[in-house]
């Protein structure tokens, strides 16, 4: 218990030190604005909607248009407006997606790298066989039959992350569980499982950090793909990756419906990516840019 | 040593390969409710739900289904399109080649693009070209292929610059290179999505490869820089990279599924696209265990580039 005592503060002035070294780093801020500048838009853009987020304002793709400022889409909506909203769903089931991939893989990864033998074999085994999909491929194989539902797409997509997170937090573990302090917990009788949650998880927060970062990235971009192809988000949602496919025919015409989405989910990734790089560069030896 | 050790590798990809086989099967076939049923809607006929459930075997036990599935997948009878009646195989041979030639010409213009520039800005370190690059390919990275696609659709055919045609038309018979300025968005494109990883690898393997001893040696000997930089860096910095490059070209794999649809290209990926909108089963199932093959391949490839180029690796055990 009393490596416990002692491991525990040493580990969360690790963690705050984390956060303040990467916003140290100007790219973090850059990115941070970013990101903020689009949760405004996302959560805050629905009440100052100019019009009802599925009312008709006029003639289908029309550039301009009495009381709208970026003209009409599809359907003869505002424009505007679907932006404001579409934001909301996207950012959610992104976020759902990733702590559901992050959880699961950090818990697989810390287990398989700190029990080491049988365990370790067949839980890598098995995320190889997940990791022998390319991410977009398993969210269309699975959502083939059942559908485009909302659970099952943050399922998937998390799902699709977690043995990519396993990989790289088990490699985070294999080098604390041979250090000192988790030597003198075992001798000390502690529940394998009370080490692996209080004595490694704390000091692989680096290697999280970055994956949560990393992971919320890709998630945002492969379930606004997925709506892009049709297969997330279903009409009349108002979602960022549907605007772009239900408007892109119109390009020449009415190019906002398309513009003001991409540039959004653009920006989006960008501040979230910058983000992630400042915590890799703040929390040393974590290798990244190399996986997808 | 060598030899055991990618015989090993091959086993492996085989026993994931036949693994993969099941995950598709269940993905598709297995889950929960009458897939029959899913597939025709409420609307079907009770005659055609039973051919349906016929054709997939649906009856049999779920060992007896996926032992009949299987069987036709190693004949390489993948059974017949839902949607056309054609047989798969029928409809994805020539799309498999329109999807490699996308692929290949991607992986061959962004590999030496790339590496040349992760040379150049290790090279010139700190300077206005390396943080203009650095800063380049971390906004690069974020991007999603399709946001990449977009943007050049704006930027190269409706927007800014009207020179180049913003989705596929396959108006004449022949192979896809007959109009080779269609081609020129779904490539660049895929290019821009890969070619951000391997110009951040490059860059990072060979400013630690500049800054060894060997690397300080051959300046000391006065060697001149050119010869320093292609006889002793580069071949020390290329084998961590090729690793790299094997990565992305297995990403390429699913990366054309997106790019495809948005271009209206006629491969692999948006026919996978197209078949899930149709409930197309046996196509879905067919086109997914050739993506993950490949992507398997190219896996095996990438881990084989690291074992030959690694010497660490290579006698280690």
């Amino acid at each position: 218990m009393t490596a416990i005592a002692i491991s525990a503060p040493a580990a969360r002035r690790h963690r705050d030190g984390l956060l303040v070294r990467a916003v140290r780093v100007r790219r973090t801020r850059i990115g941070l604005a970013l990101t903020l500048l689009v949760l405004a838009t996302a959560f805050l853009g629905p009440l100052v909607a100019p019009h009802g987020v599925d009312d008709f304002v006029g003639g289908p793709y029309l550039a301009e248009s009495p009381g709208t400022v970026f003209g009409t889409d599809n359907l003869g909506r505002d424009v505007l407006t679907r932006f404001l909203h579409g934001g909301q769903l996207l950012l959610v089931l992104s976020l759902l997606a990733t702590l559901i991939g992050v959880g699961i893989g950090a818990a697989v990864g810390v287990t398989a790298g700190y029990r080491r033998g049988w365990v370790d074999e067949t839980l890598m085994r098995t995320g190889d066989v997940l990791l022998a999909f390319p991410q977009v491929v398993v969210a269309l194989l699975f959502l083939s039959i059942l559908g485009p539902q909302l659970w099952l797409i943050v399922l998937i997509v998390g799902l699709s992350h977690a043995p990519r997170v396993a990989r790289v937090i088990r490699g985070a573990t294999l080098g604390v569980a041979e250090r000192d302090f988790v030597k003198a917990a075992e001798a000390a009788a502690v529940p394998r499982w009370r080490i692996a949650f209080s004595e490694i998880l704390p000091n692989v927060t680096g290697a999280l950090m970055v994956e949560l970062g990393l992971r919320l990235t890709y998630s945002i971009g492969l379930i606004a793909a997925l709506s892009f192809l049709g297969l997330g988000l279903q009409p009349p949602t108002a979602d960022w990756g549907l605007m772009i496919n239900e408007n892109r025919v119109a390009l020449t015409v009415s190019p906002w419906a398309v513009v003001l989405p991409v540039t959004a989910i653009a920006v989006l990734t960008i501040g979230t990516n910058l983000i992630t790089d400042g915590l890799s560069r703040a929390s040393a030896g974590i290798d990244r840019g190399v996986t997808r | 040593m060598m030899l055991r050790l990618v015989g090993r590798r091959l086993l492996h990809g085989l026993v994931i390969l036949f693994a993969v086989s099941i995950v598709v099967f269940l993905a598709t076939q297995a889950l929960p409710g009458d897939a029959a049923q899913a597939i025709l809607g409420r609307e079907a006929t009770p005659e055609r739900l039973a051919a349906l459930r016929g054709q997939l075997h649906l009856g049999e036990p779920l060992v007896g289904q996926y032992l009949a599935w299987l069987q036709g997948i190693v004949t390489f009878d993948l059974g017949q399109s839902l949607a056309s009646g054609l047989p798969v195989s029928e409809l994805l041979i020539p799309r498999i080649s329109n999807s490699l030639v996308l692929m290949l010409i991607a992986a061959v213009i962004a590999t030496p693009l790339s590496i040349a520039l992760g040379t150049w800005s290790a090279l010139r370190r700190d300077s206005a070209t390396d943080h203009v690059t650095s800063g380049f390919t971390l906004v690069l990275a974020a991007l999603p292929e399709f946001v990449i696609g977009i943007f050049l659709v704006l930027l190269l055919s409706t927007g800014v610059f009207h020179v180049l045609p913003a989705v596929f038309v396959a108006n004449e018979p022949g192979p896809i290179w007959i109009d080779p300025l269609q081609l020129v968005l779904p490539t660049l494109t895929l290019v821009l999505a890969v070619a951000p990883y391997i110009v951040r690898m490059m860059r990072a393997t060979m400013l630690e490869v500049l800054e060894s001893e060997y690397v300080q040696q051959a300046r000391l000997k006065g060697l001149p820089e050119r010869t320093v930089l292609l006889r002793h860096a580069l071949p020390n910095a290329i084998g961590p990279v090729a690793q790299v490059v094997a990565l992305q070209m297995a990403w390429l794999a699913g990366g054309v599924v997106v790019v495809e649809y948005l271009f209206r290209f006629p491969g692999v990926g948006f026919a996978l696209v197209d078949a899930v909108n149709n409930r197309d089963l046996p196509v879905v199932q067919g086109l997914s265990l050739l993506i993950a093959a490949v992507y398997i391949v190219v896996n095996l490839a990438a881990d084989v580039v690291a074992l030959a180029t690694n010497p660490k690796v290579r006698t280690a055990s």
